[in-house]
C-alpha cells in the first residue's frame, strides 16, 4: 500500500531529477541530484560503484531526505514541490545483475536510452556495476503551488492511507 | 584524482543561473532535510543568502549547512542533457527572512566542463575501494563482470585486426595477379599474422600498465588508451602477460612452419616482424616510448606482412610487391599517430615519448597531411609506371574521407572525445583504401 498522497507520487513518477541528501561520516549533510524510481510503495535510486561514497554515507547512517524541486525536471501539473524524509538501505548483494532486476523497467521508462546502453555495458563495465538505494518513506512535506515560503502540508505514515 | 568542476574562485558567478537553491540541514530528530527556496548572491559579502522556507524544522544558527544548485535538460524520448550541479557547504546566519552562508568548500559536476566519460575514468579507483571494501564484509572476492567473449574480444582489441586483414589480403592478391594462389596457405598467413597483432595489442596493455601510462590516461576512446581490462580490474596482469605470450606461440608455430616449408627467406622477414612487434613496446628497447612508434607499426604492418604473405605463396621477393605496400604502410601509420593524440598528455607524464608528444600541433597535422599526400601520389605513381595495376586508382576515392580526417584533427585536437569521428574515419581511410587497392589488383586478375 502506498504511504505517500497522490500528489507527491505523481512528482516521484514524473521526476527525472531529485537531490537525495545523506549524511556523512561527521554527520554533515551531502546532497546528491539522482534520479528517483517509485514502485507506489518505496522510492529506489541507484548508482554505480564509480559514484559510491553516497552508499558508505548510508551504510553508516541510513537516515536520508529526497526533494523533488525543479519544474523543468519534474512536470508535473500544477508544478508542486515535495520533501521525503525516509530510511534508507543499499541492496548491494548482486552488483552485476541484482539492480537490473530491481529497478531496470523503472529507469528505462524514464531514461530510454538506457534500454540501448546496457546492452552495450562492455563498453563503460565499471559504470554498470551498481546498487539500489531503498528508501522506505517517514514523513513528507508537500508544497501544492511550489513556493515554500508557504507552510507545506505534512505527512506521516499513520496519516496516510 | 579531481573530479569538481567547481571554481572556488567563481563560486557565486558559478550558481547564478540556477533557478533555485536545494537547502540541507540536519533536523532535530537527526534526519536530514532538503528543501527547495529562493536565493541571491551578494558579491560584495562573498555570501549566498536563501529565502527562509517554511518548513517546521529550522536549521540552528552556525551550524554547517549544505545548499545545492541543480540543473538538467529532458530530452524526450531519451533522458536528459545538461547535467550540472554545485553543492557548497557553510555555517548559516539568520538575517530577517534570510538565510545567509559564505562557503567554506564546494563541489560539483558540469557536463560541459569535464566529460561524462573522463568523469567515470576519474572515478575508477573509487568503485574499485568500494568492491574491495565489499570484499572485505563479504570474505569474497567481489569484482566487475563481463562475458568470457568479451572480455577476450576486449583486451586483445579484435577491431584492430583491420591492420592485419589489408596487407595480407592485399599480399594474396598481387600474388594471384603475379600468377601464383593459394588460399590455404593465405589463410595460415593471416591467422599467424592475426595472432601477433592480437599478442601485441595485448603486450602492448601490459607495458602501458607498468609504465603507468595506460593507468594516468583519463580520456581513453574507444581508439585509443589501452583497452582498460587491468585498470577496471577485469582481467590481471598476470593473465594478460599469459594471453600475450600464447597469441605469440601460435604466431610463431605458423611462422616457423611456413619457413620450413615455403623458404629461409620467410624466417628473416617472420623475426624482423615478430620483433618489432615486441621491441615497440616491451623493455628495453620500447621504440613507441622513444618516438618510434610509427616507423615499426609502418614496417609491420606493411612491408613486412605483404611481402611475407607474397613470398609465402609464390616463394619470391618482388619490387612491385614492396612498392604496393607502402601507401598500405603509411596509412596504419597514420592510424597510430591519430589515435595518439588524446592519449599525450597521460604518455608524456609516463615518459612514452611519441611524435605527438614531442611535436606541436601545427607540425603533427602537417605530418598528417604530408603523409596523406605521399600516400596518394604512391598509389598514383604505381599506376602510372605499371607497378600497380590501373584499377587501383579507385583507390583514391577516399581522399575526402582523408580530408575529412584533417579537419577533424585540426578542429578537435584538444578534445578527446569530439576527435573520436575523426580517429574512426581514419581507420575507415586505411580499410576502404588498402581494401579498394585489393580490389584493383582483383579487376586485373578478373580481366587479364
Amino acid at each position: 500500500m502506498s504511504a505517500l498522497p497522490v500528489e507527491i507520487e505523481e512528482l516521484l513518477d514524473s521526476a527525472l531529477a531529485a537531490e537525495l541528501t545523506v549524511l556523512d561520516a561527521k554527520g554533515r549533510p551531502v546532497t546528491y541530484p539522482l534520479i528517483p524510481l517509485y514502485d507506489g510503495e518505496k522510492i529506489y535510486m541507484h548508482s554505480s560503484v564509480l559514484f559510491s561514497k553516497k552508499l558508505e554515507h548510508i551504510k553508516r547512517n541510513p537516515r536520508v531526505s529526497v526533494t523533488i524541486t525543479d519544474p523543468v525536471a519534474a512536470p508535473v501539473e500544477p508544478f508542486r514541490r515535495a520533501t521525503i524524509q525516509g530510511d534508507a538501505r543499499v541492496i548491494d548483494d548482486d552488483l552485476h545483475h541484482g539492480w537490473e532486476q530491481k529497478i531496470l523497467p523503472l529507469w528505462i521508462e524514464k531514461e530510454p536510452i538506457i534500454k540501448k546502453l546496457v546492452k552495450q555495458r562492455f563498453a563503460m563495465p565499471l559504470f554498470w556495476e551498481r546498487a539500489v538505494i531503498e528508501i522506505i518513506p517517514r514523513r513528507a512535506f508537500l508544497w501544492r503551488e511550489g513556493r515554500t515560503d508557504i507552510a507545506p502540508e505534512v505527512f506521516e505514515p499513520e496519516k496516510v492511507a | 584524482m579531481a573530479r569538481s568542476t567547481v571554481r572556488e574562485e567563481a563560486i557565486l558567478e558559478d550558481v547564478q543561473d540556477f533557478t533555485h537553491a536545494i537547502l540541507a540541514f540536519v533536523d532535530e530528530d537527526g534526519y536530514p532535510l532538503n528543501v527547495a527556496t529562493e536565493f541571491e548572491t551578494d558579491a560584495a559579502s562573498d555570501a549566498i543568502r536563501l529565502k527562509t522556507p517554511a518548513i517546521g524544522p529550522q536549521p540552528a544558527e552556525g551550524s554547517e549547512v549544505n545548499v545545492t544548485f541543480s540543473h538538467i535538460r529532458p530530452y524526450p524520448g531519451v533522458g536528459y542533457d545538461q547535467r550540472r550541479y554545485v553543492s557548497l557547504w557553510g555555517a548559516i546566519q539568520r538575517d530577517g527572512d534570510w538565510f545567509v552562508i559564505r562557503p567554506t568548500r564546494s563541489h560539483g559536476w558540469d557536463e560541459d566542463r569535464l566529460h561524462f566519460f573522463e568523469l567515470c575514468e576519474r572515478s575508477v579507483p573509487t568503485g574499485h575501494e568500494y568492491m574491495r571494501k565489499l570484499s572485505e564484509r563479504r570474505g569474497e572476492e567481489v569484482k566487475p563482470q563481463l562475458g568470457l567473449g568479451w572480455l577476450i574480444f576486449l583486451a586483445t582489441r579484435v577491431p584492430f585486426l583491420t591492420a592485419t586483414i589489408v596487407p595480407i589480403l592485399l599480399g594474396g592478391m598481387i600474388a594471384r595477379a603475379h600468377g601464383e594462389s593459394n588460399w590455404w596457405l593465405w589463410l595460415l598467413c593471416l591467422v599467424g599474422g592475426a595472432a601477433i597483432h592480437l599478442g601485441l595489442n595485448v603486450l602492448n596493455d601490459v607495458s602501458d600498465t607498468t609504465s603507468g601510462a595506460d593507468t594516468a590516461n583519463v580520456n581513453p576512446t574507444m581508439f585509443s588508451g589501452g583497452s582498460r581490462m587491468i585498470q577496471y580490474g577485469l582481467v590481471s596482469l598476470n593473465a594478460m602477460r599469459a594471453t600475450s605470450f600464447a597469441l605469440y606461440a601460435v604466431g610463431i608455430g605458423i611462422g616457423l612452419l611456413l619457413v620450413a616449408t615455403r623458404g629461409i627467406e620467410l624466417l628473416w622477414i617472420g623475426l624482423a616482424g615478430v620483433f618489432l612487434s615486441i621491441a615497440y613496446t616491451a623493455p628495453p628497447l620500447r621504440l613507441v616510448y622513444r618516438g618510434l612508434g610509427e616507423i615499426c607499426v609502418a614496417l609491420g604492418f606493411g612491408p613486412i606482412m605483404v611481402l611475407g604473405t607474397y613470398f609465402v605463396i609464390t616463394q619470391e621477393l618482388t619490387f612491385e610487391a614492396f612498392y604496393a605496400s607502402l601507401p598500405v604502410a603509411l596509412l596504419i601509420m597514420l592510424v597510430l599517430y591519430v589515435n595518439q593524440v588524446p592519449d599525450r598528455p597521460s604518455d608524456a607524464k609516463a615518459g612514452k615519448n611519441t611524435i605527438v608528444v614531442r611535436l606541436s600541433k601545427e607540425k603533427i597535422v602537417a605530418g598528417y597531411d604530408l603523409s596523406m599526400i605521399a600516400t596518394y601520389l604512391l598509389i598514383v605513381v604505381g599506376a602510372v609506371t605499371g607497378l600497380m595495376p590501373v584499377w587501383t586508382l579507385a583507390a583514391l576515392v577516399t581522399i575526402p574521407l582523408a580530408i575529412k580526417v584533417h579537419r577533424g584533427l585540426s578542429s578537435h585536437y584538444e578534445h578527446p572525445y569530439e576527435l573520436m569521428a575523426a580517429m574512426g574515419t581514419n581507420i575507415m581511410v586505411h580499410l576502404a583504401t588498402g581494401l579498394l587497392l585489393s580490389a584493383g589488383y582483383l579487376i586485373e586478375i578478373l580481366i587479364s
